[in-house]
């Protein structure tokens, strides 16, 4: 058969690439600063945009979708064209979506930093770039299927399944998650509220680690470790079982983030049960990638990347054994809401994502550039530095978690609670310190892999346009022995397609479904009504200031919970949080029964000065509160959009809210005043403390909470 | 536009829970078959892929 010649098209995975190692590094950098301002308040600079609850998320959404986004981008765009023998579908299209991607990344870190949040974690993004990444993705999407579909291959490898249920999924999940009623030109309203946004969220939430830290990743892994390896896989039969079952099982096991909440039983123990099934598939793939080294451990010893991938592949095993370990409710109680959470994703971003990805960029960088790798030998100290920042990082986390919890459940002989909140955080800081160490060395091997990298460019010449040659696809498919009746899905990408989307969106509706429509899962509680629109004004403060970073809003029924909190939390009293609060962490203790603890003064001073009311306290202060004016020319627009969502504000109350606003800020004015606190009506801080002094209030106003379940 | 409460209760939630896991399970056992049964001249040409380029 004649020989077709063409061009893989390199210059898009180097860019990807270069992408892929600045996002590293800034995300990186923003972490450490985070990992330093929890144990050094000063580190917040008393600004809004360098405060803690907006540089977390910075860091997440950079880490998530800036570096490990345009690792898979990298790792997709090389290894398609190789695996379909084919240029990537269209040039355009591939410098779109490269410049989408990189623009969408800007636009979030200045966005985020200015305060425009959904306040849903790693969907924080406010609606313009969420369509903004829905139209990059789906142009991403067309020049994959693009390329599928002018391949020169007659087998979809497996790497290309995980990259097609990869896209399918993130599309779903994205946008499902995203819909959200806009009532300004930055600002929106989730359209889901309390547990059917929670719900909704972590069913998003646990699949974007499935779906965009894992399965683009373990395509990647199907394909660069054989590279590095030179050799197959071990089994390629246990890929495909490892594919079908990891996709189908995953996208159930979103409620394990919710265990013990408000959220109705049946949900949470289906996402327990399949939260331990997905063990299965998890280890088998782990175990494939390590059997594939069988017989060429002396190869791991001398090779740094091969070292990278082992390390890589064995925190993806340990990673995906402690989550389902972490989803059972006897673990969940103790690990849940503590830094044993913040060690177990550490384990996956710095060993599987990270590793894997230094790995790849190690092995990549040399050949598209035609020449070796600069130092071996600082690519091996790269792997050490590295490994030891994540024991560092992981260790004290994992100590600092369970000590933690140990401590929030102590009770003395007297029946009290032994330690207050304060405590058990002052207690921690020591390992917070280590922990920012170890992140530091992470870093630091990052920045001797720039170096190294650097300098391979720079000996070397880039091949844009890399010449291969191969048989155009055969009129019928390729047979390598007996015929055998999978092969029909085998070399369909559409119908792969589509068969990922059934196995992923029954999942998806079989367990929305339920909590949408069934009055009985959410009991209604009559004394829980809308928030006034200044506490909606203040509400948007606290997301706006990401204090959902460090603060939840959920007292689980657990006796000690009870003790500190108060009553523990019910459904029916998130109907009107639009978007619901109940946070992941705790690093700063709970805020649901937080309304009617402290005078408003107290609230002043504290947001002021966190440790002038209470000493040793690591939260940052927040002064511009004190300052800034609420933005009450916006309140009549909130109001409709909240109308339009079904909460029943009466009909044109929109234009009526700012008066009803004015007289409740004059109001808590007056009582600051009364203790000698001089303060503008008007001022943000007066907003978020009539938010504060409203959390969690309304059941108190009724002597019974029952649930209307009959 | 409100997804708040349209239908009044449900009768047998673990409905969804067993039939969400049954089809699970039919279709796990299904490719296993299908994995076992696979000819292995041409799993092996499959998994030679990524080394032939």
């Amino acid at each position: 058969m004649q020989l077709e010649t063409f061009y893989y098209d390199n210059k898009t995975v180097k860019m990807f690439a270069y992408a892929t190692m600045l996002w590293g590094i800034v995300g990186m950098l923003v972490g450490l600063l985070a990992a330093v301002q929890i144990y050094l308040p000063a580190a917040n600079f008393g600004l809004p945009i360098t405060t803690f609850g907006r540089i977390r998320p910075l860091h997440t959404n950079a880490v998530i979708f800036a570096f490990v986004g345009n690792g898979i981008f990298m790792g997709v765009y090389y290894s398609l064209q190789r695996l379909c023998k084919a240029r990537m579908f269209n040039d355009t299209l591939s410098k779109i979506h490269f410049w989408g991607w990189q623009i969408i990344i800007v636009a979030a870190a200045v966005t985020l930093l200015a305060g425009y949040t959904t306040g849903k974690e790693y969907a924080e993004l406010e609606w313009p770039i969420d369509i903004a990444i829905t139209l990059v993705w789906i142009f991403f999407g067309i020049n994959m299927f693009g390329t599928i579909l002018k391949r020169r291959e007659s087998h979809l490898y497996v790497a290309i399944w995980f990259y097609i249920a990869t896209w399918v999924t993130v599309a779903m999940l994205h946008i499902v998650n995203s819909f959200e009623i806009p009532f300004s030109l930055f600002k929106s309203y989730s359209w889901y509220a309390g547990v059917q946004d929670a719900l909704v969220q972590w069913w998003y939430g646990h699949n974007a680690v499935a779906f965009f830290l894992t399965t683009p990743y373990l395509g990647i892994m199907y394909y660069f470790l054989p590279k590095a390896a030179n050799r197959p896989v071990y089994s390629y039969r246990l890929s495909i079982i490892h594919f079908w079952a990891l996709i189908f099982i995953y996208i159930w096991a979103g409620p394990h983030h919710l265990l013990y909440t408000a959220l109705p039983d049946w949900a949470q123990s289906l996402g327990v049960v399949f939260s331990i099934m997905l063990i299965a598939p998890s280890w088998g793939g782990m175990l494939n990638g390590l059997f594939t080294l069988r017989g060429a451990w002396d190869k791991v010893r001398e090779d740094p990347i091969l070292k990278f991938m082992v390390v890589a592949i064995t925190c993806y095993g340990m990673a995906t054994l402690e989550g389902p370990l972490l989803s059972l409710k006897s673990v969940n109680a103790i690990s849940h809401f503590t830094d044993w959470t913040i060690a177990h994703v550490h384990v996956g971003a710095l060993g599987w994502n990270g590793f894997l990805t230094f790995g790849i960029l190690y092995w990549l960088i040399p050949r598209m550039f035609n020449t070796p790798l600069y130092s071996k030998r600082l690519a091996t100290n790269h792997f050490w530095i590295g490994t030891i920042g994540i024991i560092l990082y992981a260790v004290p986390m994992y100590w600092a978690g369970f000590e933690q919890a140990m401590m929030w459940k102590q009770f003395t002989e007297d029946g009290t609670l032994k330690f207050q909140f304060l405590e058990t955080v002052t207690h921690i800081i020591p390992l917070y310190v280590v922990r920012s160490i170890g992140g530091l060395l992470y870093l630091i091997g990052a920045l001797v892999m720039i170096y190294n990298l650097i300098k391979t460019i720079r000996s070397g010449s880039f091949v844009a346009n890399e010449a291969a040659e191969a048989a155009p696809l055969p009129a019928t498919f390729e047979t390598h022995g007996k015929q055998y009746w999978h092969r029909w899905i085998e070399a369909r990408p559409i119908q792969m397609l589509i068969l990922s989307l059934v196995a992923v969106a029954i999942g998806g509706i079989l367990e929305l479904i339920p909590t949408f429509l069934i009055k009985s899962n959410i009991p209604t509680i009559a004394s829980v009504k809308p928030y006034t629109p200044l506490e909606l004004q203040g509400r948007d403060i606290y997301i706006r200031e990401g204090c959902y970073t460090c603060h939840s809003q959920m007292v689980r029924p657990f006796r000690d919970e009870v003790a500190r909190y108060g009553e523990y939390s019910k459904a029916g009293e998130f109907i009107y949080d639009h978007p619901f609060q109940w946070g992941s962490k705790r690093t700063g203790p709970d805020l649901a029964r937080i309304g009617g603890k402290y005078p408003d003064s107290w609230h002043y001073n504290h947001m002021l000065e966190p440790q002038s009311m209470s000493p040793g306290s690591i939260m940052p202060s927040y002064p511009w509160l004190l300052d800034d004016a609420i933005d009450t020319a916006i309140t009549p627009a909130k109001i409709r959009a909240m109308q339009t969502l079904g909460v029943p504000y009466p009909r044109g109350y929109d234009q009526m809210a700012n008066k009803d606003l004015m007289q409740q800020a004059n109001k808590i004015a007056k009582s600051l005043q009364a203790e000698k606190i001089e303060t503008d009506s008007g001022k943000e801080i007066i907003a978020l403390i009539a938010y504060l002094q409203r959390v969690g209030t309304d059941i108190k106003m009724m002597p019974q909470t029952g649930a209307s379940n009959k | 536009m409100k997804f708040i409460n349209y239908l009044e209760k449900i009768t047998g939630v673990d409905v969804y829970a067993l039939s969400s896991f049954s089809i699970f399970f039919t279709f796990f056992i299904v490719m296993c078959i299908w994995a076992y049964k696979a000819d292995q001249k041409t799993m092996d040409a499959i998994n030679q892929i990524p080394l032939n380029n």
